[in-house]
């Protein structure tokens, strides 16, 4: 296996995965094919790969030492950084499609319906680890205050998925946050077990 | 000078405006000849030829024609709300097939002179059919203008002569587990219940529909026979009907018994009176407005308040939303 993580063109095959979620929902809003109501699939589509690409990211250090690969930390941060940049446009298109970049009508949704403000939060909280993802931002904060600053993303997962748990409540449906919510238990779980084992 | 000026309701089409059935028919048979061609390569197009057109003539209802852009076939039969079927708007067009519409009764009973069990066929024949075209108005906010075929609830009303204590009409969509994957879901309380107030089910603009786009009601969209309210949520119009009771007191609609503060009995359209978690100011046309358009205005019972609005003359609309 690990000839194949190192491969030279592992990195760039990983990039183009992580793209074509999006190249496919900017292709379908282009020809129309995102059915009845395109800004909705959009939305929901960016914010969906948001959750799967923050769940991949948060299983590469798990599946890092279970299988002892220790060459799956080289994919960590391209996942981190697309799920970021998803997250990104989610925010974009909900503020363009669905509010017409009024900040006004922004303002009033939020105050209307506060799971929008659980996700402008995870959102944020992202920010901070997406600045300090570059190498020289790693040695200039020292790896320890680094690491402990990057233990945000447990917390904005769960401020993630709190964000997608409230929006599916207004259908009564919680199927597919469950597991999404499954997912996080396990990917985080596993992590308090192995600190508290130590 | 005004008293020159004939008023003009515009929300009425003047009569120069309405097309001449020949030439829509016309027009029709041209456009089917393109969907015939267009089969051959789009499934969902070959599904489409496959509905039985129900022959209708145009309603003369004031407010029943709008001149509003009609939504296309393709996304009022693949995009909408039929829980029964499942909670996404996709899952009814892919799911509905297993709908039996055939043998079909409805229960007619209550504080009626005639209660009975009326069969598809006689239900058919109770009036004319008349083709309206409706703005419809779902309470999630995004909005359609769809051809429906049927006739004034009123007509079935009528026939069956309610007594003094028939105050309320209740309505109750078919509840098959065997037919209706979504009914494994906890998601309501089934069977689906609504109701009507016993002016508001007689108001001609409320519809007992059989079809729509000139074809027998697509199963996705409550075949064979449903409520259109146009002036309600679109929640309010129950589908795939099985009984019709005439009752004294007010019915407990579903989604008032799922969550009765959000959700009220007479669930009106009302720009000014938001869902408890979202506004209900604007909406989105579907198929209509491009992906960058602003959202439209909701208007005032969906536009029909000239048609509907005395119903509700002197009641708090904040409170008995």
């Amino acid at each position: 296996m690990s000839p194949l993580l190192r491969h030279p063109a592992a990195k760039p095959l990983l990039f183009a995965l992580c793209a074509l979620p999006l190249a496919q929902l900017v292709w379908g809003a282009a020809n129309n094919s995102l059915g009845a109501n395109p800004a909705e699939a959009l939305i929901r589509g960016l914010g969906d790969w948001t959750l799967r690409l923050l769940c991949l990211s948060l299983a590469i250090t798990p599946l890092r030492q279970a299988l002892n690969q220790p060459l799956l930390a080289r994919f960590r941060r391209m996942l981190g950084l697309w799920a970021f940049a998803y997250a990104s446009l989610h925010l974009l298109a909900y503020a363009w499609l669905d509010m017409g970049l009024v900040p006004g009508d922004i303002v009033r949704d939020i105050a209307k319906r506060p799971f929008i403000l659980m996700g402008f939060l995870a959102w944020a909280l992202m920010l901070p680890l997406a600045a300090t993802s570059f190498n020289r931002a790693i040695r200039a904060l020292g790896g320890a205050r680094w690491q402990a600053l990057h233990r945000l993303v447990y917390g904005l997962a769960l401020v993630g998925l709190a964000h997608f748990i409230w929006m599916r409540a207004g259908k009564n449906d919680f199927a597919e946050p469950a597991v999404y919510g499954l997912l996080l238990a396990l990917l985080l779980g596993w992590r308090l077990l192995r600190a508290m084992r130590r | 000078m005004s008293f020159l000026i004939r008023s003009h309701d515009p929300t009425q089409p003047s009569p120069s405006e309405i097309t001449p059935q020949p030439i829509y028919r016309g027009r029709r048979e041209w456009l089917q000849g393109l969907a015939a061609g267009a089969a051959l390569a789009a499934w969902p197009a070959r599904e489409a030829l496959a509905q039985t057109r129900l022959a209708a003539t145009r309603s003369a209802l004031p407010g029943a024609l709008t001149m509003e852009k009609q939504t296309s076939r393709q996304d009022a039969t693949s995009y909408n709300n039929f829980y029964e079927f499942g909670t996404d708007k996709a899952d009814p067009a892919q799911r509905a097939h297993t709908l039996r519409t055939s043998p079909w009764s409805v229960a007619v009973e209550g504080e009626i002179a005639k209660p009975g069990v009326y069969d598809l066929d006689s239900l058919l024949k109770l009036a004319p059919m008349e083709e309206r075209i409706y703005r419809l108005r779902c309470v999630e906010g995004w909005s359609m203008v769809i051809p429906w075929i049927g006739y004034s609830l009123a007509e079935l009303i009528r026939k069956v002569q309610p007594n003094s204590r028939a105050k309320y009409v209740e309505f109750t969509t078919l509840a098959d587990k065997a037919q209706m994957p979504g009914l494994r879901s906890g998601v309501l309380d089934w069977p689906y219940v609504e109701g009507l107030r016993m002016d508001e089910a007689m108001h001609p603009l409320t519809l007992l529909s059989f079809g729509m786009y000139g074809e027998v009601m697509p199963k996705q969209n409550g075949a064979p026979l449903r409520l259109v309210v146009p002036w309600k949520y679109g929640f309010k119009s129950a589908k795939s009907l099985v009984r019709i009771r005439f009752v004294e007191k007010q019915p407990i609609s579903s989604w008032t018994r799922a969550a009765p503060q959000e959700y009220g009995f007479f669930s009106n359209v009302n720009p000014q009176v938001d869902h408890p978690r979202w506004s209900q100011a604007t909406e989105r046309r579907i198929g209509e407005d491009g992906l960058f358009a602003k959202k439209r205005p909701t208007l005032m019972f969906n536009g029909y308040e000239a048609q509907v609005g005395q119903l509700y003359a002197g009641m708090d609309l904040k409170k008995l939303y």
